[in-house]
């Protein structure tokens, strides 16, 4: 069942990726440009609906379809490899015009070239895994 | 309903499509009982995949498939909405963006991404190479070491007030001005 809806939404939000120009290498360039108000506008309302809907399941205890009680868990406090893997994260957006949402989306809509940065993402992954405990956190 | 057709497959304005990925955090908690993020895939692909004796990769990957599901469900929605709502007109990039690009050297606005640059086709270009394999390197370490990426920190981190989150898109930033400002120039010189 969760995988189910999991599918569902996937498939929402890629049609979404699509048409509203998120997976554009152009919109991405245009966001760090400041030339456009688009991107903004998408990532502002997104958080905007976000933050309104975790208030609401707070304040109401909103409890998920299994029938828990919903809590979010706070993020560990490691402001550094937040900041430097964000800039590092940064750098790679602004190159492939593409966080990892848009890269699945890009292969779907034809752009099939991405699944190479997706192997190369993992790969990241794998480096990262290796190098973890030398790194700063 | 080939009017509806017609009117969805115009391109979504950001009032329309911010706010339906906004509600994507309450549909996970709700319906999934997770939380949203999608860089967590690469982790889950490369646990399931490679073979190796890092702490940071030993878990149970098959308790998060869910997530893989759901990118698979992204990938889906793309090639539905390329294929069924696709629009011909070009992609409404303001025209200092586009002079900008063409600055760049860049020629081709036509399609949703420049074919010039992502396309196997274009793989013979050091550009291309440095994107499509350097920029996914990144991505991946980069998503890892800051513990999430646009959906996990910037819309699921702020949505519940987490500093880390706030501090993870300072940074994001200031990578991708940092590559945009600085670097892109010097790539396109």
């Amino acid at each position: 069942m969760r995988n189910f809806i999991a599918l569902i939404l996937g498939t929402l939000l890629g049609i979404i990726f699509m048409k509203a120009e998120v997976l554009s290498w152009f919109r991405i360039q245009e966001m760090f440009a400041f030339q456009s108000f688009h991107m903004y506008g998408i990532i502002g309302s997104a958080v905007a609906v976000g933050a309104l809907s975790v208030w609401i399941i707070r304040k109401m205890g909103v409890k998920s379809i299994e029938g828990n009680v919903i809590e979010l868990k706070d993020k560990a406090p490691n402001y550094k490899s937040a900041y430097i893997g964000g800039t590092i994260f940064g750098l790679g957006w602004a190159m492939t015009g593409a966080c990892p949402g848009p890269m699945y989306a890009l292969i779907g809509s034809g752009t099939t070239v991405f699944i190479v940065s997706i192997v190369t993402g993992i790969l990241g992954v794998l480096v990262y895994a290796a190098l973890r405990p030398k790194l700063p956190h | 309903m080939i009017e509806f057709i017609n009117w969805i497959s115009q391109p979504w304005p950001w009032y329309v499509a911010g706010p339906i990925i906004g509600l994507m955090v309450p549909l996970h908690l709700i319906l999934l009982n997770r939380t949203f993020g999608i860089s967590s895939s690469f982790r889950h692909m490369c646990a399931a995949v490679v073979p190796n004796n890092f702490e940071f990769l030993k878990y149970n990957w098959k308790q998060e498939s869910w997530n893989l599901v759901f990118v698979v469900g992204v990938l889906i929605g793309s090639f539905l909405a390329s294929q069924f709502l696709a629009s011909d007109a070009p992609i409404a990039l303001s025209e200092s963006a586009i002079a900008r690009l063409k600055a760049f050297g860049l020629t081709d606005f036509t399609g949703q991404h420049p074919i010039e640059l992502f396309s196997w086709a274009a793989m013979g270009n050091w550009q291309t190479i440095l994107f499509v394999v350097g920029g996914g390197f990144l991505v991946g370490f980069g998503t890892r070491y800051a513990g999430g990426c646009t959906s996990g920190h910037a819309i699921m981190g702020l949505s519940h007030f987490q500093f880390p989150s706030f501090v993870a898109v300072l940074g994001f930033f200031t990578g991708g001005l940092i590559m945009s400002w600085v670097l892109l120039p010097l790539i396109f010189a």
